[in-house]
């Protein structure tokens, strides 16, 4: 059996998530390498392939017009198209500018206005176009990734977590953050990292966002009963990975907002 | 002579983040060379606002997936500036270990991925898996290796987790430690490998060199990585400190039209960061073994050529893992104590710098009483380094072109040193093209 092509894109993200593909160690990357072929990677390999690819993992957010045709193309190539990070799932902690209307002029001041600044809503990738499966978390559970490309390889369908993170602390016996006067998010927050955070003694703070329908009025309930939180403090908590995901309309590039217009530096 | 050449490199591959090189040769004179930066901004600074205390540095760290760890404690010790927070001795010297697994991770991964390929004329590391199947196991063991060290101590490496304002929410074990010092102690002969595989590539790197301003941190106890004073190293050697609390007066950020990432300067029309700028800096307080390993090397400060950066970095991954050693060997001396997180005194605004892989990091805040973030700010590193990636260009290309290189030659030579930099630009925002115009 020939061995599958793989192909990683990454747009605006911190690249995270790939650094965790580096991480397996000798005897799990080269197992790796044995089923599948890498044919493109920018920030690991410096060969590229315009052909037809089976697997291409994509990560980061979806934030300008002018990838749009960049991502469609990789669609047309690509048979599955797996989303991987939070960036490219929900767009993740990008999408905490999308509240704000002033970030432009926060960070570049007078210079706000030049055109090559620009930058519209952070989106995920499937805004864009259509993906196969999502690989959530910030980072990425790379275990989960090997386990998502295993089910694909034995022709398998992989298991996407769609439990609150609350059930792994109950399965690792890790004491509640708000028995520790603490608060958490674990109670609507996606599962599927093995709740890592709690267990060091630190909240979820909802990294793969959400479950499907979480019950956003009884999170910020919680947070302010049982953690003391004021108002504003509760609102502001659900955001950090979940901006994109409060409420129930899909946030959408505004048409009126220009697109970047020089993302291929061949402008001055 | 080179007489006409048009160098266009879209997306260069091997490095953090996207950026393009632009250069047009007529007539044997260069009518274009530009470095750009056109990766999509992401906003770190207007997102903080309204963040509390705690949440401040699991936002920045999401700056970078490389230098994560970095992020995280730049933002922590600015963060408890703000928050008059002094931290324990044990949260310190923690803090310092991590700092170390961070930089040895990020060279491992610089120096055998990102780098060497150019120099064995290979297109990555993938090819070399059966021709030099020795080295890249190698390199995967230490890879692996930094990565465990930095999760034994943060949590995990890409975005750390036990690192919080005022301390760690949980520690290692002192077996847990023990076994990380066993672990170094194991990877010396891997280290030994290392040294002998960037010896023996020495030779193939460009001999270039432009007088440069270099700043690194300067830290009284150690080699400065985790803390310390800003240092800057003329050519002449001549050097200068400034407090950290200081850093807008030495950093000058400005916006250019050809980059989303903002560009700096110091005394000379731009400067250098990185391992080279604290080898420059700090060279007397490298380990005695990284010491050998830079006369291996053939380096000694100050060095001006910017390819040697790579080979900066092989020594400080020597010495991040024998300065490591010591670290363990005190922590285990002392014994760790269960310590909650320091609260704050009070809240207001403070600034810190920490070196990150790539170099000089800082981070800003200001809270309002009820611990909300008022404001942010971030001055990365590879933004620190994009305006002297422009000045070797425009030392470089002439020389290229006086030498009669091809477009080729000169694409990889512009490539390579963009490489040896390590940019992060995701970190400075994102991106790179090499352009040649006919």
């Amino acid at each position: 059996m020939p061995k599958a092509k793989a192909a990683f894109f990454d747009f605006a993200c911190c690249e995270g998530c790939q650094i965790e593909m580096t991480n397996f160690g000798d005897a799990a990357f080269l197992e790796l390498l044995n089923h599948i072929e890498i044919v493109e990677f920018r920030e690991a390999i410096s060969e590229k392939t315009t052909e037809p690819i089976d697997v291409a993992f994509i990560e980061g957010s979806f934030t300008r017009e002018a990838d749009r045709a960049r991502l469609e193309d990789i669609r047309r190539r690509a048979k599955i198209v797996i989303a991987y990070g939070q960036c490219a799932t929900t767009a993740g902690i990008n999408a905490l500018k999308n509240h704000q209307k002033d970030y432009k002029e926060c960070v570049y001041g007078k210079d706000a206005g030049m055109p090559h600044l620009d930058s519209a809503q952070a989106l995920p990738i499937s805004a864009a176009i259509k993906v196969d499966y999502n690989a959530y978390g910030c980072p990425v559970n790379k275990y989960e990734v090997l386990q998502i490309v295993s089910h694909l390889l034995h022709g398998k369908e992989p298991v996407i977590p769609n439990h609150p993170v609350c059930v792994e602390c109950k399965r690792r016996e890790t004491v509640c953050r708000y028995h520790e006067g603490d608060h958490c998010l674990g109670q609507v927050a996606r599962a599927g990292c093995g709740a890592p955070c709690p267990a060091a003694g630190i909240p979820c703070e909802a990294c793969r966002g959400f479950v499907d329908h979480p019950n956003e009025a009884a999170l910020k309930k919680v947070l302010k009963e049982k953690a003391g939180f004021s108002e504003r403090r509760a609102d502001g908590k659900t955001l950090m990975w979940t901006a994109n995901q409060r409420g129930t309309s899909t946030p959408k590039h505004d048409a009126k907002t220009p697109a970047l217009t020089a993302p291929q530096g061949g402008k001055q | 002579m080179t007489t006409e050449a048009k160098v266009r490199v879209h997306h260069l591959t091997r490095v953090e983040g996207h950026g393009n090189i632009e250069v047009d040769v007529k007539n044997g004179k260069v009518t274009k060379c530009q470095w750009q930066v056109p990766e999509a901004p992401r906003f770190f600074e207007a997102m903080v606002r309204g963040r509390h205390y705690t949440e401040v540095a699991r936002v920045t760290s999401r700056i970078c997936g490389i230098c994560s760890i970095g992020h995280t404690l730049a933002s922590l010790k600015a963060t408890e500036a703000s928050l008059g927070i002094k931290v324990t001795e044990q949260t310190d010297l923690l803090r310092r270990l991590l700092k170390h697994a961070e930089n040895f991770d990020s060279h491992v991964l610089h120096v055998y991925f990102l780098a060497a390929p150019d120099l064995v004329g290979a297109p990555s590391v993938l090819p070399l898996v059966k021709t030099h199947g020795d080295v890249v196991t190698c390199a995967l063991r230490l890879k692996r290796l930094g990565h465990e060290w930095g999760s034994l101590i943060g949590g995990r490496t890409t975005h750390p987790t036990t690192a919080v304002p005022g301390g760690f929410s949980s520690l290692p074990t002192a077996k847990e430690l023990q076994a990380l010092k066993d672990r170094l102690l194991s990877a010396v002969p891997d280290l030994e490998a290392t040294v002998k595989t960037v010896a023996a590539l020495a030779p193939k790197i460009p001999a270039f060199s432009r007088p440069t301003e270099y700043i690194a941190l300067h830290d009284k106890v150690e080699y400065g990585l985790y803390d310390g004073v800003i240092s800057s190293c003329m050519p002449d050697g001549t050097k200068s400190t400034w407090p950290v609390s200081d850093y807008r007066k030495v950093t000058n950020e400005y916006v250019v039209p050809q980059s989303t990432a903002k560009y700096t300067k110091n005394k000379l029309d731009c400067y250098a960061a990185g391992a080279l700028a604290r080898f420059n800096n700090n060279f007397e307080q490298l380990h005695p073994e990284a010491r050998k390993v830079a006369q291996a090397l053939g380096m000694k400060p100050v060095c001006g050529n910017p390819y040697l950066n790579t080979a900066a970095q092989a020594v400080e991954v020597v010495h991040s893992v024998h300065e490591s050693l010591r670290l363990i060997g005190e922590l285990l001396k002392k014994g760790l104590r269960d310590e909650a997180p320091v609260k704050p005194a009070r809240f207001g605004r403070g600034a810190a710098g920490v070196e990150v892989p790539r170099g000089i990091l800082f981070h800003e805040y200001e809270y309002d009483k009820d611990g909300m973030c008022l404001m942010g700010n971030c001055i990365i590193p590879t933004n620190q380094n994009h305006g002297n990636i422009q000045k070797d260009f425009e030392k470089l290309v002439p020389e290229l072109v006086k030498a009669g290189k091809g477009e080729k030659e000169m694409e990889l030579a512009l490539e390579m040193l963009v490489r040896a930099y390590d940019p992060c630009i995701s970190c400075s925002t994102h991106y790179l093209d090499v352009k040649f115009t006919r």
